[in-house]
């Protein structure tokens, strides 16, 4: 587990950090590292420098106004599982987040790193795609903002560009009669989502009358499931009610479905309307 | 004995040490002038080496040597020391480096040595060889077959040997039955992950001739033997040490190719040589466990009466026979199949097999687990068959209680025990008959709980030097100990045993210190290094409790009865009038006229007034060879609860009832059932090594190959009952494998038992969630089509 030779450079701001990509090409960027660095010391990933952005203090924390939740990219797994804030205003991000890895994971991870990562099977870009945030990108043109579905753009790999850096992350804050949750089949050995879904409700005067559900894992990147949003509008989120939209989480996977040694696609094809179910019941229980 | 130490749950000494971080494990020593070598991998399964070019990676910044296996022709090839006898053994010859044909994925290639670790790695990409590609073959089964590939010119179908065990008549057991049950068993192969992986460090002194290899062993005085072998560096000018070992589970019992490599490079470059494996190495070239495929039989009545068993395996060894591995399937497999029932008749066939996999070696349990399963797997299948409780099949086909010596149908005598009463009253802890009761309540609201049962016996504490011969093992399994007492009576403990994770420093401090009254504090324990300790054969097969604590026991009152001489000299009393209680010698109906264990240690070493023909000094050494092996047993229930919908298992609650003779240190014996029981769960529910038809380890890293955690475990209840080694001069038995040895069979059983209502077939291990989720859509299929049959 020896790395090859790099070059390290540490950036103040995220101005620096801009300068720093322009000067070197093919030079990474480092937040937490927990991606990163196992790829350098498997050697699969060499790049001639990595960018420290560690320390950029103005990408850090949580925060609430008018009805948005902003979220610095360098925010830790650990903060947002911790943060009050988050706790109340978007809840099923906070589940998530303690559900990633292992405590060392949560202490060291960022959120930001781990969007830009976009591993099939992490936790919080299904969040993030189910509640319908938007990305924040400094680049050498300036600032520009993505909604998720133009952000993860397909299997490890995101609308970010070889100069781009992620400032943060906003989510709608949770409104009155809203509920959300997010629930995951953990791959034993990894701890990675073999499913994971996110969903959120709103219900109002017994119906519901919006939802956002997404899907990861078994999919190449997060996927909103919009058949099983629109089976539920309109609909008293019985039991019954819940179960048939789940079931629609077929029409949503789409033709390439991931499996591994562990949990074959075809499996997880199978037992995905139970999770989709599982994360509905959660979200419409809280939502009452 | 004073019961005041022996006996009490005090913390582990070793523990402050280990969770400070400030233990020093082989990799963080550092020598002056040191070099670090790093080693290339086969990534073939199996191929020929057409070109191998070392210039460009010699070239290299910082590299001082790359050798191949025509520079290392000076090391003789690694030995098997077990030569199994009358099995028709065929040792392939085990070469530290593949010469011209590379026969697994992790086979030794080349070795770079640079000035840095990084260096020696950024080389390894420099190193140039070409293979072809040949067939391979990791099955056991299927490599046995004509037809395969055959890894070794002079031995047919891969056949490493061919071992029979047999008793009774097994003929008229089948003839006689009334009931039959079959299954095909298959003991997954497994990696050991220990939490160190391994490494060397080497130093040659040119001028004096000696060699220093430090090493992740669990038996230095076995290493240092066998690197006098391969390297020719006579053993007196030869030092072993193991520093902190972290964990071995039997992976750090072998003797490898790359700790030969580096003492190589160390004598050749005249520089200390470090190689530190990284897990990824781990997983490749480190031994793996288990690796049965087991075609097993049972001949019974329908009352239950169990009549014979049958049984041919295929036990896996890997591209080479690895120290110990072929009496593992065999010796400590085959000789244990009657498990603690009355068995009138067995025969089993053991094929050990080479394959282009890792090689195999001791995992936790060793052999005995693979022989537990069968047993218990074939009598929960009996019981479902003849349909009668599990439990009252067991009791019923249960050797009664005996306290010295029963012969079973293998030709073991079992020192002492008393099943019955071990499952009976772990039966009553789980208050069995509720459980089922709940069982049953539960399914008719659609909740699938399964109870699951299993009862074991193990050998342990190996064991006589005489049977060790007899066997073909290439050593003598007694242990050693020396006891030095110094002036001011504190004592140091010299053991020839390697603990290296299970708390002997305490438990060994407690021993003493019960025997002749010190303090436990004013005991130290020294163990891995043969330059400072006795010879010993090693942490393994848990016998340092059995037989280095008996070794230790005995050498302990050797120094009372000295101890004794000399305060009866000291009070002007006869020996035979002289008492003993807390540390102190007195006259017996004098108390007040007595010598305290520190005062006596002084006066023996200021040897002013000594008895006639009594030596200075207070100190003895003791060489115990055990006259049996020792036989825990015990009964595990565990409690699950399967989830039809994804097939997930949920572990509700698991106790182990297990009986290793009276127990030292409670505390450090509920650490070892809890630690075997984890691991035995982790073969029933997540772990496996898992190969691919091109022989690459497709669980390559613990992304893949998935271990119990603490968050997928439940609560492990711990309890016991005392029955003595008869044989033991403290009745001890050994408890480091226990756990490991009954949880496997317990949880199938109770995952196979919560799954009967569905109508599924026996699962394969690993049980996953997708597979328990496939047998319950078969068993729903099945049980479709026998209904539209009958409609």
């Amino acid at each position: 587990m020896y790395a090859s030779e790099f070059d390290y450079y540490r950036a103040g701001t995220v101005a620096e950090a801009g300068e720093l990509l322009r000067k070197y090409p093919g030079a990474k960027l480092l937040a937490g590292g927990h991606s990163l660095i196992p790829l350098l010391k498997l050697r699969l990933a060499a790049p001639p420098a990595l960018i420290d952005i560690g320390r950029i203090v103005e990408l850090k924390g949580v925060t609430v106004t008018g009805g948005t939740v902003r979220i610095g990219a360098l925010t830790t797994h650990a903060d947002l599982a911790a943060s009050n804030a988050l706790g109340e205003s978007c809840p099923a991000l906070a589940e998530a987040a303690q559900q990633v890895g292992d405590p060392a994971v949560r202490n060291r991870g960022t959120i930001g790193g781990n969007v830009a990562h976009a591993d099939p099977a992490s936790d919080l870009p299904t969040v993030l795609t189910a509640l319908g945030a938007r990305f924040t990108i400094a680049g050498p043109r300036g600032t520009r903002t993505v909604d998720a579905g133009g952000f993860f753009t397909g299997m490890m790999t995101t609308a970010l560009d070889d100069q781009d850096l992620l400032t943060a992350i906003e989510i709608p804050a949770k409104q009155k009669g809203q509920g959300m949750a997010y629930v995951k089949f953990s791959h034993p050995a990894s701890r990675y989502a073999v499913i994971g879904v996110a969903a959120s409700v709103t219900v109002t005067g017994g119906t519901c009358t919006a939802a956002g559900v997404a899907i990861g894992g078994l999919v190449p990147t997060a996927t909103r499931a919009r058949s099983v949003e629109k089976a539920l509008v309109g609909q008293p989120l019985s039991a019954d009610a819940i179960a048939k939209a789940a079931h629609q989480i077929a029409q949503d996977l789409g033709a390439d479905i991931l499996g591994d040694l562990y949990a074959s696609a075809d499996y997880r094809k199978a037992v995905a309307p139970v999770w989709v179910k599982r994360a509905l019941t959660a979200a419409a229980d809280r939502a009452r | 004995m004073s019961s005041r130490i022996f006996g009490s749950g005090i913390r582990r000494r070793e523990d402050p040490r280990l969770i400070t971080g400030t233990a020093l494990y082989t990799d963080d020593l550092t020598l002056p002038a040191m070099v670090h070598a790093a080693m290339l991998r086969s990534p073939h399964a199996y191929a020929r080496i057409t070109r191998i070019d070392v210039s460009r990676a010699k070239a290299a910044p910082g590299v001082l040597a790359a050798y191949t296996a025509a520079d290392i022709d000076a090391l003789k090839p690694v030995p098997c020391a077990w030569l199994l006898p009358n099995a028709n053994l065929k040792i392939a010859g085990y070469p530290c480096m593949a010469r011209d044909t590379v026969r697994y994925v992790g086979d030794i290639v080349a070795v770079v040595v640079a000035e840095t670790a990084y260096q020696a790695y950024d080389a390894l990409d420099l190193l140039e060889v070409d293979y072809d590609a040949l067939p391979a073959v990791t099955d056991p089964k299927a490599a046995a077959q004509p037809g395969a590939p055959q890894l070794h010119a002079d031995i047919p179908n891969n056949e490493a040997f061919h071992w029979v065990v047999a008793g009774g008549d097994i003929d008229a057991a089948f003839k006689n039955a009334e009931v039959i049950v079959k299954e095909r068993i298959v003991q997954q192969r497994l990696i050991p992950n220990a939490m160190e992986p391994r490494a060397a460090l080497a130093q040659w002194s040119g001028a004096s001739g000696e060699l220093t290899l430090w090493n992740t062993t669990q038996n230095p005085h076995i290493l240092r033997y066998l690197t006098s072998v391969v390297t020719g560096v006579p053993e007196d000018k030869l030092r072993v040490v193991a520093p902190e070992v972290g964990g071995g589970f039997g992976s750090k019992i072998a003797a490898y190719p790359a700790d030969f490599i580096t003492c190589f490079c160390a004598m050749t470059l005249n520089r200390p040589v470090k190689w530190n494996e990284t897990r990824s190495e781990n997983y490749q070239a480190t031994t793996h466990g288990r690796d049965h495929i087991q075609e097993v039989e049972l001949a019974a009545k329908k009352d239950g009466t169990i009549l014979g068993l049958r049984a041919e395996i295929w036990a896996g060894m890997g591209a080479y026979l690895s120290t110990a591995a072929p009496g593992i399937p065999t010796i400590l497999h085959g000789l244990m199949l009657s498990g603690v029932y009355n068995l009138p008749a067995v025969k089993e066939h053991v094929h050990g097999v080479y394959t282009n996999a890792t090689p195999v070696e001791a995992y936790r349990g060793a052999g005995r687990p693979e022989a537990t399963f069968m047993i218990e797997r074939m009598m929960d299948k009996l019981a479902s068959t003849i349909g009668m409780d599990p439990v009252d099949l067991r009791l019923k086909n249960m050797i009664p209680r005996f306290e010295n010596g029963h012969t079973v149908i293998t030709g073991l005598t079992y020192d002492s025990g008393d099943y019955p009463a071990g499952l009976k009253k772990i039966l009553d802890h789980v208050k069995y008959k509720e459980l089922r009761k709940e069982q049953a309540d539960a399914r008719k609201k659609g909740r699938y709980i399964g109870i699951g049962v299993a009862s074991y016996v193990e050998i342990c504490g190996l064991g006589p030097s005489q049977v060790a011969g007899a066997i073909g093992f290439q050593g003598g399994l007694w242990e050693s100990a020396i006891v030095r007492v110094h002036p001011t009576g504190k004592v140091h403990v010299f053991i020839g045993a390697s603990p290296h994770g299970q708390g002997e420093e305490t438990t060994f401090a407690q021993l003493v210190a019960s025997e002749i009254g010190v303090d436990t504090n004013d005991v130290k324990v020294f163990h891995g290094d043969t330059d400072v300790t006795p010879m010993g054969w090693g942490t393994y097969g848990s016998r340092t409790t059995a037989v280095g604590g008996a070794a230790l026991i005995l050498a302990t009152r050797k120094v009372k009865e000295k101890a004794k001489v000399i305060a009866a000299h000291l009070l002007e009393a006869s020996v035979e009038d002289m008492d003993y209680a807390d540390g102190r010698f007195f006259v017996k109906g004098s108390p007040d006229k007595a010598k305290t264990i520190q005062e006596v240690a002084l006066m023996a070493h200021l040897s002013w007034n000594m008895p006639k023909d009594v030596e200075s000094g207070l100190e003895a050494s003791m060489f115990y060879d055990p006259p049996n092996f020792t036989y825990p047993f015990g009964s595990h229930v565990a409690v699950v609860e399967v989830d039809p919908e994804t097939g997930q298992i949920d572990l509700k609650r698991y106790v182990a009832l297990d009986d290793c003779g009276p127990q030292i240190n409670p505390v450090i014996v509920e650490g070892q059932v809890h630690g075997g029981v984890v691991q035995g769960l982790g073969q029933a529910l997540w772990e496996e090594a898992v190969y691919d038809e091109n022989g690459q380890l497709v669980t390559g890293s613990m992304l893949d190959y998935a271990l119990p955690r603490a968050d997928t475990l439940c609560d492990i209840e711990v309890i016991s009952t005392v029955t003595p080694s008869p044989h033991h001069p403290l009745g001890l038995k050994g408890v480091g494998e226990a756990g490991t040895i009954a949880s496997t069979v317990t949880m199938y059983s109770a995952v196979m038992d919560g799954l009967a209502p569905l109508g599924v077939q026996p699962l394969r291990m690993p049980m996953t969630a997708e597979r328990v989720w496939r047998a319950i859509q078969e068993g729903k299929a099945q049980r479709a089509e026998g209904k539209a049959q009958k409609a």
